[in-house]
């Protein structure tokens, strides 16, 4: 096997805060010593980039020290929680940004798909922007002559192809945007998460034309999700990274493995909070078995799955489940209707989510414990503990009811409806 | 090329890169880009408009009737034999290419920070693209002039069109030059510090009058005797002259101050291309 990339010490420095006053002089300080010379002043002090830990210092390092090569025909999958540099590695990658310190070598064209739709002039109309785009991302004017139908086709916008782009419903600019990257000819694909756009037929589809590039075209593919799913069917090696280090790589199993295994780990940014933050520790938390991104079809039940540690005895406690989407806390449950006393030792609390209940969509979970003293309920008396994005699940849109317009709104009451009356005038 | 195959690297990431290499072999790769992007330009300027292109007239229609009154009315300011407001449209379409080149290559990366930011093209297909755009505005401004030019000419004012407008190419180049070249200096800084970009708000259209886009050169020498330097060796107002001359027969213009002009124009270019590369790598981190 040929390799097509090679990382080597690969490093990227951000400067956190705000530039302003007192950046210039600064500037100037970097500069000085540069022309001399010397090593950045600024560079040296950088810290690990822990988004959880206040830092001393303004200087971060997204990405610390990356070695690694990809060979020919790989598909790869980059996996981390929330700041762990994966941006910023496809970023340099698809050269939008240069590295601190460190090279890439890359053999072949590179066409990266931050984002879709990049360049895209609201006035112009399908044709032409597919024109634009595509000469964007580095086609040649005939090479998209000759891809034109195939472009068009793929995205299913035949119709509306000499209507300005400005005119589409959301989803149709997305596919447009998505066939004409998609259609790019390129040994080197580099993908963010530009599939948490679309329905999940366009989803389905691209993931297929994915796959087709990197199995049956012998195209190289870096890909970055949080969908386990996605990754999972369309790679065949991982690379973890957790606070811009490389944390394991490997085949892909391994390495989604490992990541849900750090997802309670400290180190991977997730703390608890609160005045019982020490004598609660959460172990494990489960969505339907698995601990990260887990597909659920609306028709399953949701079954969480909390196992903890309890060191010391507490006279009333219980735990609560809260679901979040989108920043907007859905849902709060408890695990016991009453608190109760527990003792020292390990536990496990379930609780069900009934089927048809949430509407499709990523949902974020946090868990929760109180520890009421007296009998007198008031929040000055109530010890606490709190775990933000803990895990998290997505809803899948296979719906049953098609009429029903599934993805509006967050909660579905099932078998709830009105009635209808006839009633004659308007008085 | 001993070296093994294994070792060929067709793009190399680091973090530096050769300050002079304009990557002129992308640039060629992406011509496609540039031509489409001044189509874009040109079209997204006018879709959804009554007049459409009419407004590329309109501007510079409205600029110089608004100086006839009061430059040449009101402060009688003398324009030499030719009339004020073929002697003002010469100044002004001149003046419009350089201010447009400059303010708009001067934000380029600010501008486009959403789409550069993205997705890796050679950056300087940008600034090209912005010269390019206003080239054809400039163009049809200059249909225009030569229409007023004519006109003026037929009702026996003294125009006196001669070889010397032989050398409008070079003045075009030049003034293109000018504005890319500042352009990309201010666009360097602008992406970290905002300040420059208040400015370039203010400045330019105060620069215009140090250039002879009001009055000719010859008067201001006059008037001021002393200072006049500082006009004459404005590289803007040497290539306005020389317009002037060349088309309407009325103009200061010497070898030796278009040398210079050229020599000046040379010289900011190259150090904008400097910045520039220096600047496209990181700029994402900083916009």
């Amino acid at each position: 096997m040929t390799k097509v990339i090679k990382v080597e010490n690969l490093s990227k420095a951000y400067q956190l805060g705000d530039f302003g006053t007192g950046t210039i002089s600064r500037d100037l300080e970097r500069y000085w010593a540069r022309i001399r010379g010397k090593e950045d002043p600024f560079l040296k002090i950088g810290e690990l980039n822990d988004r959880t830990q206040k830092g001393t210092s303004d200087i971060v390092w997204s990405l610390r020290d990356l070695n690694f090569e990809v060979e020919r025909g790989d598909a790869v999958g980059i996996i981390g929680r929330n700041g762990a540099g994966k941006s910023t590695l496809l970023k340099i990658l698809s050269r939008v940004t240069s590295p601190t310190v460190g090279t890439v070598k890359i053999k072949g064209r590179v066409a990266s798909l931050l984002e879709v739709g990049t360049g895209f002039h609201p006035e112009l109309t399908g044709r032409e922007n597919i024109y634009l785009n595509g000469a964007i991302l580095g086609m040649r004017k005939a090479e998209i002559k000759r891809k034109f139908d195939e472009i068009v086709d793929f995205a299913g916008v035949d119709r509306y192809i000499d209507t300005p782009v400005k005119r589409y419903s959301s989803g149709m600019y997305v596919r447009l945007a998505f066939a004409v990257a998609a259609n790019l000819e390129a040994e080197i694909l580099v993908v963010d998460e530009v599939l948490a756009v679309g329905d999940a037929e366009f989803q389905k589809k691209c993931l297929g034309k994915m796959g087709d590039v990197s199995k049956g075209e012998g195209k190289t593919v870096l890909f970055v999700s949080h969908n386990m799913g996605s990754v999972r069917q369309l790679c065949d090696k991982g690379i973890l990274l957790t606070n811009g280090q490389i944390a394991f790589t490997g085949n892909t199993e391994a390495a989604i493995k490992n990541y849900m295994n750090s997802s309670l780990d400290p180190k991977s940014g997730i703390v608890a909070i609160g005045p019982m933050a020490d004598t609660i520790k959460i172990k494990s938390v489960t969505v339907n078995g698995s601990p990260l991104d887990v597909a659920i079809t609306p028709k399953d039940e949701i079954n969480f799955c909390i196992k903890y540690q309890c060191l010391k005895y507490l006279p009333g406690f219980r735990i609560s489940l809260v679901i979040f989407k989108d920043g907007v806390r859905v849902l709060t449950v408890q695990d016991l209707e009453e608190s109760t006393a527990i003792e020292p030792g390990y536990y496990r609390s379930d609780i069900k989510l009934q089927s048809y209940f949430l509407r499709p969509g990523t949902y974020s979970v946090a868990v929760g414990g109180h520890n009421t003293n007296h009998t007198n309920f008031s929040l000055g008396n109530v010890e606490w503990f709190f775990v933000t994005d803990i895990s998290s699940f997505e809803v899948l849109e296979e719906w049953s009811k098609v009429y029903d317009f599934n993805n509006l709104g967050i909660i579905n009451l099932p078998n709830t409806s009105g009635v209808r009356t006839a009633i004659g005038s308007d008085d | 090329m001993d070296r093994p195959e294994e070792e060929i690297w067709d793009i190399e990431i680091s973090p530096r890169n050769n300050l002079l290499d304009l990557k002129l072999k992308d640039v060629w790769h992406y011509r496609d880009l540039l031509v489409l992007l001044v189509r874009r330009d040109f079209v997204a300027f006018y879709k959804q408009t009554v007049l459409g292109p009419l407004w590329f007239f309109l501007q510079p229609l409205a600029t110089i009737i608004l100086f006839n009154f009061v430059f040449a009315n009101i402060a009688k300011i003398p324009t030499g034999s030719i009339p004020p407001p073929v002697f003002y449209l010469a100044g002004t379409i001149i003046w419009n290419y350089f201010s447009d080149c400059l303010t708009k290559t001067s934000t380029v990366f600010k501008d486009n920070s959403a789409m550069l930011g993205k997705v890796y093209f050679p950056r300087l297909i940008m600034p090209l693209s912005i010269v390019l755009s206003n080239l054809i505005r400039f163009g049809v401004q200059f249909m225009l002039f030569l229409l007023l030019m004519v006109i003026y000419g037929i009702k026996g004012y003294p125009i006196h069109p001669n070889f010397y407008l032989l050398l409008f190419p070079v003045l075009i180049v030049l003034i293109a030059a000018l504005g890319l070249g500042l352009g990309m200096m201010i666009s360097a800084v602008t992406t970290k510090y905002r300040d420059l970009t208040f400015v370039v708000s203010f400045a330019v259209p105060l620069l215009m009058y140090t250039t002879t886009v009001i009055y000719p050169l010859s008067v201001a020498q006059s008037k001021y005797p002393k200072y006049s330097w500082l006009i004459k060796y404005n590289p803007i107002t040497v290539v306005i002259e020389t317009f002037r001359k060349g088309f309407l027969g009325e103009g200061s213009f010497n070898w030796e101050l278009l040398g210079f002009a050229a020599g000046a124009t040379i010289i900011i270019v190259i150090i904008g291309t400097i910045i520039f590369n220096r600047v496209e790598k990181n700029f994402v981190d900083t916009v």
